[in-house]
């Protein structure tokens, strides 16, 4: 699977610098931030006249709540699922 | 331009110099046919053309109207793109075996009847083929032959349909034909293996990640796309297909989420992202119809743009293993710029191409009451922002810097991805003209507030739970791993099945003959006891008494004769 690299070069002295997302309290940041705008969405659906087709979809912040839980729900069984179908790497060579 | 001449026929013909141009030239003839086979289908328009009767059949080469333009042009645009995409390599088999691969799925989407299709089905086998062979590894050999295995049986079983239904009907058109009778069934079937129906489906996600850098690109867009179209053509409406087509958006993702190659999380993700396709074409309306072509006309782009990407990283890194990798977009920041462009218009959201596209197939399925599915498709939709939208770009450029240092990707790849993202995003931000493409007039606006609020809302959400498992630690780690899928079946069990039954066939044989043989040496044994040299019956006289009484005979003879 591991082919010939074509263009990997060792870390020249100007790449030991230091990137913006290198540091903990930026990816912080981004964290934090990403809540913030999930709490700003799921309030917005108080503020404006939604369009549904379905019932449940007049609950406030369904689709967000939907989603958190199914992709949580998602890779916690993927999980599982690794524990029986998981198997050598070279396993059918 | 020629008339009546397949607009795919045009890349098919005149791919015999390929092998003969040298480097740049190559090239350049290669980006011009894509060109010619457009003009061509531009300059012909709708209607049908190419009618030629061989052995009392009509056959129709060409039938362009409004549902086989969309596949058509994205076939020719894709096909155009990837050529730049491949031109740091210098590989004369790969450039032939594309263009033609290429012009042999422009061919099929354009065929009006059944044999014709069934001809450039299996032309877009064989040639395919060689884009995996082309990595020249035992690997990809091995990989490249259960490819072709399978491919090719779905060209037999399509043929057998065929002349089922040609048998039962007389007819070869190709148009609507449902799952009526078994000769349809079969068509189905074909159709079926193509499009990675579930436990039909493992081709995909064996073959491609095996296949060359350039070679993934081209496969991802041409043999399963023709496949949704065939199915549109003739089965929309059926069905079935909606549960099928909602199986294929959930299982691949659970499989996607515990893969380590990254090419391969693609390969899985390509097949949920046919599962939306499918209910369109199942729905069968003509919002859930229009999804469906407008689906794969985007699909193409974006999943293309994600393979680019990927395969940028292999050729610089030589591994696509998010084991591997890890904060490359210190080295490849353009490329990890391109990923995330098609990462955000696979997650559809707004602004991106899958928005405009997905939301006709959601649409389609809500209107008509089905809301189990529309609740399934929510899902999927979800799951893919988590294991391709974030998965494939986390682990690639983020998460934990591998220390991998390289360079950018080289320029006609940047320029071949520049060309796709910013497709991705003209489409999502103006989708008219692609609107204006679709078979039917479109009656949905997509950038309502309800729409773009709750679609923020699901994706969000779903990354949110993404950042809080990671960082709980409850998302599982990359690992260097097979996991089993239905493969497993004819990679494992069957060859362990038949080595089982060759083993006890094997001890039954052997004891079968050594019976027979002991049998038959108590026979010759029998035989040896009456006529050997001890034997009753074997006796030898003397040679003298021989003379006697063959001279009694003689004279015995005489007599009588005189008498």
């Amino acid at each position: 699977m591991t082919d010939t690299p074509n263009g990997q070069q060792p870390p020249s002295p100007g790449e030991g610098k230091k990137y913006w997302l290198d540091q903990r309290r930026n990816v912080e940041k981004i964290f934090w931030g990403l809540v913030l705008v999930c709490a700003a969405l799921g309030l917005a659906d108080f503020f404006y006249d939604k369009h549904t087709q379905f019932a449940m979809e007049e609950i406030p912040a369904i689709y967000g709540l939907y989603g958190f839980v199914v992709c949580v729900g998602l890779v916690l069984g993927a999980k599982e699922l690794r524990k029986l179908l998981k198997r050598d790497e070279d396993y059918y060579d | 331009m020629i008339d009546g001449l397949s607009p795919g026929l045009i890349l098919i013909a005149f791919a015999f110099p390929i092998p003969f141009l040298r480097g740049n030239w190559r090239h350049a003839y290669m980006l011009a046919l894509p060109v010619l086979g457009g003009w061509q289908l531009w300059s012909l328009g709708h209607g049908v053309y190419g009618q030629v009767e061989i052995f009392g059949y009509a056959l129709t080469l060409v039938r362009i109207d409004k549902l086989s333009v969309v596949f058509g042009a994205i076939f020719l645009l894709i096909a155009f793109i990837n050529v730049i995409y491949g031109m740091h390599e210098r590989d004369r088999l790969q450039d032939t075996a594309s263009v033609i691969y290429a012009g042999a799925g422009i061919s099929a989407v354009f065929v009006g009847d059944l044999i014709t299709l069934f001809i450039f089905w299996e032309l877009t086998a064989i040639t395919s083929v060689f884009l995996i062979w082309a990595r020249r590894t035992e690997r990809a050999y091995r990989a490249g032959m259960r490819y072709l295995i399978v491919q090719v049986g779905s060209g037999v079983i399509l043929l057998a349909g065929v002349i089922l239904h040609v048998r039962a009907t007389g007819s070869i058109a190709f148009d609507n034909l449902g799952v009526v009778s078994p000769a349809t069934g079969l068509i189905f079937i074909a159709f079926g293996i193509k499009c990675a129906f579930p436990l039909l489906h493992n081709w995909l996600q064996d073959a491609y990640p095996e296949a060359t850098v350039t070679g993934t690109v081209v496969l991802s867009a041409f043999t399963t796309k023709l496949a949704v179209y065939a199915l549109a053509r003739g089965y929309a409406g059926t069905e079935v297909l909606i549960y099928i087509g909602a199986v294929m958006t959930v299982f691949p993702t659970f499989y996607a989420i515990i893969e380590n190659d990254l090419r391969r999380v693609l390969a899985y993700s390509l097949n949920n992202q046919l599962g939306f396709m499918v209910v369109g074409i199942g729905v069968g309306t003509e919002m859930a119809l229009n999804g469906t072509a407008a689906h794969a006309f985007a699909h193409v782009l974006y999943k293309s743009l994600l393979f680019m990407s990927m395969g940028a990283v292999l050729f610089r890194t030589g591994t696509a293993k998010g084991t591997d990798l890890g904060g490359l977009y210190k080295s490849m920041p353009l490329t990890m710029i391109f990923c995330v462009v098609g990462a955000a218009s696979i997650s559809a959201f707004p602004l991106f191409s899958g928005f405009v596209s997905k939301s006709l197939i959601l649409t389609g399925t809500a209107d008509q009451g089905r809301w189990a599915v529309w609740l399934v498709l929510l899902f999927a939709s979800a799951g893919v922002l988590h294991y391709t939208g974030i998965k494939v770009p986390y682990f690639a450029f983020f998460a934990q810097d591998s220390g991998i240092r390289c360079k950018e990707a080289p320029l006609n790849m940047l320029i071949a991805m520049g060309i796709t993202a910013f497709l991705c995003i003209a489409i999502g931000v103006y989708p008219a003209p692609l609107y204006a493409l679709l078979p039917y007039e479109v009656n949905l606006e997509p950038y309502t507030a309800t729409h773009v609020i709750t679609q923020l809302q699901l994706l969000l959400f779903s990354a949110l739970a993404f950042a809080v498992l990671i960082r709980t630690g409850l998302y599982p780690p990359e690992m260097k791993s097979t996991n089993l899928d239905s493969d497993w079946l004819y990679r494992k069990v069957m060859p362990a099945a038949v080595g089982r039954f060759m083993e006890v066939g094997g001890a039954t044989r052997d004891r079968v003959l050594a019976r027979a043989q002991n049998q038959f040496e108590r026979f010759i044994a029998t035989i040896y006891r009456h006529h050997g040299p001890q034997g009753a019956l074997a006796r030898t006289w003397p040679t003298g008494s021989t003379v006697l009484w063959v001279a009694v005979l003689l004279a015995a003879t005489l007599i009588i004769f005189y008498l």
